[in-house]
């Protein structure tokens, strides 16, 4: 375990930090950075998870993102950097006469220099219910969790606070189909950063979502049954009832200064620090929203940032730098709201305001000025130049001939927008996701020589989340490389849109996107409801993003997936059971002649995947026919569609005399796993008991070749057209680890290839080496990978010719005549 | 609606609009062949014979976009209002004339032509 009981003697002074969150990391970041090896640094997290970013809690809760997409650093992280964490447990006492801190398991640990970085506690209103089970903080991934035990469509919940995190909140919770209201107690949302006419724009874009804003109230009890029940309601002082499942109470936050006191280090609200980030104990730092400076406390990220660099200049005695409190600007995360506010945006008599109102693009922008510069901005609608406001407010320069036009923009200001770009500061913020300036954008293209905007995101994360500032990543590409720059322009996925596939798969996660109407409408689509290639497309990406939620759209699939039969070419259809691993039984053969007989049946035949094909099957006969298969425990087996379709098996050492692996029995454990797996296209499997390779697998999606050590795992090889044989992924020694790497790789593929792109092409496009960093080397991706495929496959693993045959409904009706007038 | 009344006997009841799905189609028997009878986004309805005029591909199964339907078999895009073949491609299907009154929906088997018979109406 990670222990530090012993102090060693050695050359490297002993650094420990207690709080594994945000502003702790940062610092040690800094640290680092300034002074790699000069601290033995050991790190107290009192939760169990690796330091993750908290402003990303809202869209985690919204779906949006996954918790591994909001981790900032992993443990490899800590092991590359030789930090000792000791995470889920927490710090209970600092003896600062012996410079050693105790955990609640009773682990001590030295220190040379300490640094506090306990962040703060949500407020919890001392109310009558407060502590029932469903009333609940939003705060960490703890709290998204227990919020997610709840949530689920058509129940209630009620977020007591309309400030930035309640909102969010809020937010998460209705894409998560809950009936949301929220509770605030002054008369305007987000008074702190909102004047009243934003406000008011922001209530109504929410109420428009379905939320229910309840402005001027007041909580008076959080009720239930008994004294500890379940919550139900919360009532109003005014005496309003409001039910509710689930009551998230964002009011606001307090500084967790509790440790420091207790260790007699000078607080207030907060721990009190000076310009260098000292508490009043010279040895030990503090940082973020623990503290407390000059009598002011902070919870947004941009100072934080800056009070990490203070420290960390101050610990590593690199630079006696000062911390100084800068404007901050505040975004609300709640995507298609657009807000933005900055500074002092509500005057008063010795300001002057220029405002901008477009009520029919609901569009409200203010500008705050004094004595010919900008103090205060806020924009609702349209926040493309919040950056360049924000920039002018920080750099308090005089606004001069710019306050004619600067409403409008820089645009209007400098005419060209390049030239807007370019006159840009280096700390202009570019992306308000992911908080990244231009300076770090340009940077990271000098640096690293990147030419693409994939490039930037994938190092700088501008434009990775909603993508609204993408143009503007792309006009500092040009800038920089001038006419090096060739914007690589994705092939549209049809005439319907000018998006190619990767950006509507992108848009559609990160936008939590969950309908083809709701990709159309944000993706702008050209046509009212698409055309026959980009629907069945579309219906697949949803499916895939969003499993168990998405409902399935029928009239979007191609004729085969919706009568899970395969059309001939007179109309009819052909019928192929799943035979599992190729195997079959005497019952299941009677089965098939039986229905071959009953229905006149023209053509039986053995297929190319060891099964057993009928052809010339009447579409009135379809449910009958699946009724008697169904009988003999046959099922569907997806011949028909973009899905998995066959594991083709030899019989392996059960009865080879050169089998040297039960390839049978792999073959349908594969099989039995992954079927009814949605795919960009048809998935093939195989599995060969020897080298000799009866089953074929190498001209397999996902081939299984045994050999005496083991398996050999093949991928992206397919017949048709162009044969391709596949490239050796890795070999693996057990069964579980095939299973493992194949359904990592099938989820791979099926989030990341376009739609009708076999693995084949996908596997050319992307590298073998991409594949292999994703599922073999990097075994936390795997896991992952692994768990995404298991999940989906919970919603995906219905035989659907049991659903099909079940009767007549809305669903069946369409083996059917309409009417028949002959 | 006196015009409609006027017209009524060369109408016959096939069933409810609601028994169509929103961008699908059902199929008819008829002494005329199956004829495809298709609801849109908005409701409109067309008829056509459920043929494909390319190599004669079952028209009810293939997907609804805005007026038109792409053939299961070989990705024809037919018009729904005339039947004619869009694009590149050169042919026409029959088209029959077909309207909705009270949710029911009403197909005229008579005087089925290329062309512009077909009828749509709102709910």
């Amino acid at each position: 375990m990670l222990t530090a009981m012993n102090t060693i003697g050695g050359v490297r002074e002993k650094l420990v930090v207690i709080g594994n969150g945000m502003a702790g990391m940062r610092t040690v970041e800094e640290i680092l950075a300034r002074a790699p090896g000069m601290f033995d640094i050991s790190v107290f997290g009192a939760e169990p998870q690796p330091n993750y970013d908290r402003i990303m809690l809202s869209p985690l809760l919204a779906g949006a993102k996954t918790f591994d997409q909001i981790v900032l650093n992993s443990l490899d992280w800590y092991e590359a950097n030789q930090i000792t964490l000791i995470a889920g447990e927490a710090v209970v006492s600092i003896d600062r006469a012996a410079r050693v801190v105790t955990s609640e398991t009773g682990r001590q640990v030295t220190y040379d220099k300490l640094l506090l970085a306990t962040g703060s506690n949500p407020f919890v209103l001392p109310l009558p219910g407060a502590t029932r089970p469903g009333v609940m903080t939003f705060r960490s991934v703890a709290d998204v969790e227990r919020m997610l035990g709840v949530a689920a469509p058509g129940k209630t919940a009620v977020v007591i606070g309309g400030g930035l995190l309640g909102l969010e909140a809020a937010h998460g919770l209705n894409l998560r189909g809950m009936a949301v209201s929220v509770v605030h107690l002054m008369p305007t949302l987000m008074e702190r950063q909102l004047d009243a006419s934003a406000a008011h724009l922001l209530e109504k874009a929410l109420t428009a979502r379905g939320m229910a804003i309840h402005t001027s109230a007041n909580t008076a009890s959080f009720d239930g049954e008994g004294e500890d029940g379940h919550v139900t309601g919360v009532t109003l002082k005014d005496g309003r009832h409001i039910p509710a499942d689930l009551v998230v109470m964002a009011v606001g936050i307090r500084p967790n200064a509790a440790l420091a006191k207790a260790a007699g280090l000078a607080c207030d609200r907060g721990v009190q620090v000076d310009d260098a980030m000292r508490t009043s104990d010279p040895a030990i730092y503090a940082i973020g929203e623990c503290v407390e400076h000059a009598g002011q406390c902070y919870g947004l990220v941009a100072p934080i940032w800056d009070m990490a660099k203070v420290a960390a200049d101050n610990i590593c005695a690199a630079a006696a730098s000062g911390f100084v409190p800068a404007a901050t600007g505040t975004r609300l995360k709640v995507s298609g709201i657009e807000m933005f506010s900055a500074g002092q945006f509500i005057g008063d008599e010795t300001t002057e305001d220029v405002v901008l109102r477009d009520a029919a693009r609901g569009i409200y922008k203010r500008l705050v000025l004094r004595e010919d510069r900008l103090v205060g901005v806020v924009c609702f609608g349209d926040t493309r130049d919040a950056g360049w406001y924000f920039d002018l407010l920080r750099n308090g320069e005089a606004l001069g001939a710019l306050r004619e036009t600067m409403i409008f923009g820089p645009v209007a200001a400098a005419g060209d927008p390049q030239e807007a770009l370019g006159s840009l500061a280096d700390t202009a913020e570019i992306c308000g996701c992911n908080g990244v300036k231009k300076g770090a954008i340009t940077a990271a293209i000098a640096e690293h020589g990147l030419a693409t905007v994939d490039a930037v995101r994938a190092r700088t994360k501008a434009s990775a989340s909603c993508g609204s500032c993408t143009s503007l990543v792309e006009g500092l590409l040009k800038l920089w490389l001038g006419d090096g720059y060739v914007p690589i322009v994705a092939k549209p996925m049809c005439k319907c849109t000018s998006h190619g596939h990767d950006e509507v798969r992108r848009r559609i996660r990160t936008g939590a996107l969950k309908s083809i109407p709701a990709v159309m409408q944000a993706l702008e689509w050209g046509t009212p409801d698409g055309c026959a290639a980009c629907r069945p497309a579309l219906n697949f990406y949803l499916l895939a993003a969003w499993p168990g939620e998405y409902v399935d759209d029928q009239q979007s699939r191609f004729v085969n997936e919706r009568m899970h039969a395969n059309i001939q070419k007179d109309g009819t259809y052909s019928v192929v059971p799943r035979m599992w691993g190729g195997t079959t039984s005497a019952r299941e053969l009677r089965a098939i002649a039986d229905v071959v007989d009953k229905f006149n049946i023209p053509a039986v035949k053995v297929t190319g995947g060891q099964r057993i094909d009928m052809l010339g099957v009447r579409k009135e006969d379809l449910q009958a026919v699946w009724r008697d298969l169904n009988a003999a425990g046959l099922v569907s087996g997806h011949a028909y569609g973009k899905a998995l379709r066959t594991v083709k098996t030899c019989v392996g050492s059960e009865w080879c005399r050169f089998g040297v692996q039960d390839s049978t029995a792999m073959g349908i454990a594969l099989e039995k796993q992954t079927w009814g797996s949605w795919h960009p296209h048809k998935v093939k499997l195989a599995v060969s008991g020897c080298p000799r390779n009866c089953a074929e697998a190498t001209i397999k999606d996902f081939g299984v070749v045994a050999t005496e050590a083991g398996w050999d795992l093949h991928v992206g090889g397919n017949g048709g057209i162009k044969v391709r044989a596949t490239e050796l992924l890795c070999k693996v020694t057990t069964e579980a680890e095939v299973m493992e790497y194949c359904c990592a790789f099938l989820q791979l593929y099926r989030m990341e290839a376009r739609y009708l792109e076999r693995t084949a092409p996908w596997l050319e496009r992307v590298g073998l080496r991409y594949v292999q960093e994703q599922i073999v080397e990097n075994a936390a991706r795997r896991a992952a990978l692994f768990a995404d495929f298991l999940y989906a496959q919970t919603f995906a693993q219905a035989d659907p010719w049991a659903a099909q045959a079940a009767g007549d409904n809305a669903e069946t009706r369409k083996y059917n005549a309409m009417a028949e007038l002959v | 609606m006196m015009d409609g009344m006027r017209r009524v006997e060369n109408f016959v009841d096939i069933g409810a609009l609601e028994d169509i799905p929103r961008l699908g189609a059902r199929s008819v028997k008829s002494p005329r062949g199956d004829i495809a009878v298709f609801r849109t986004a908005d409701d409109s309805v067309y008829a056509l014979q459920d043929r494909c005029p390319h190599k004669q591909g079952p028209l009810s199964q293939g997907i609804v976009h805005g007026n038109a339907v792409t053939c299961p078999l070989h990705g024809w895009v037919i018009g729904l209002t005339d039947g004619q073949a869009l694009g590149l491609d050169k042919g026409c299907t029959p088209t029959f004339a077909v309207k909705v009154e009270h949710g029911r929906v009403l197909l005229a088997l008579g005087g089925a032509a290329p062309g512009n018979l077909a009828q749509s109406a709102q709910l």
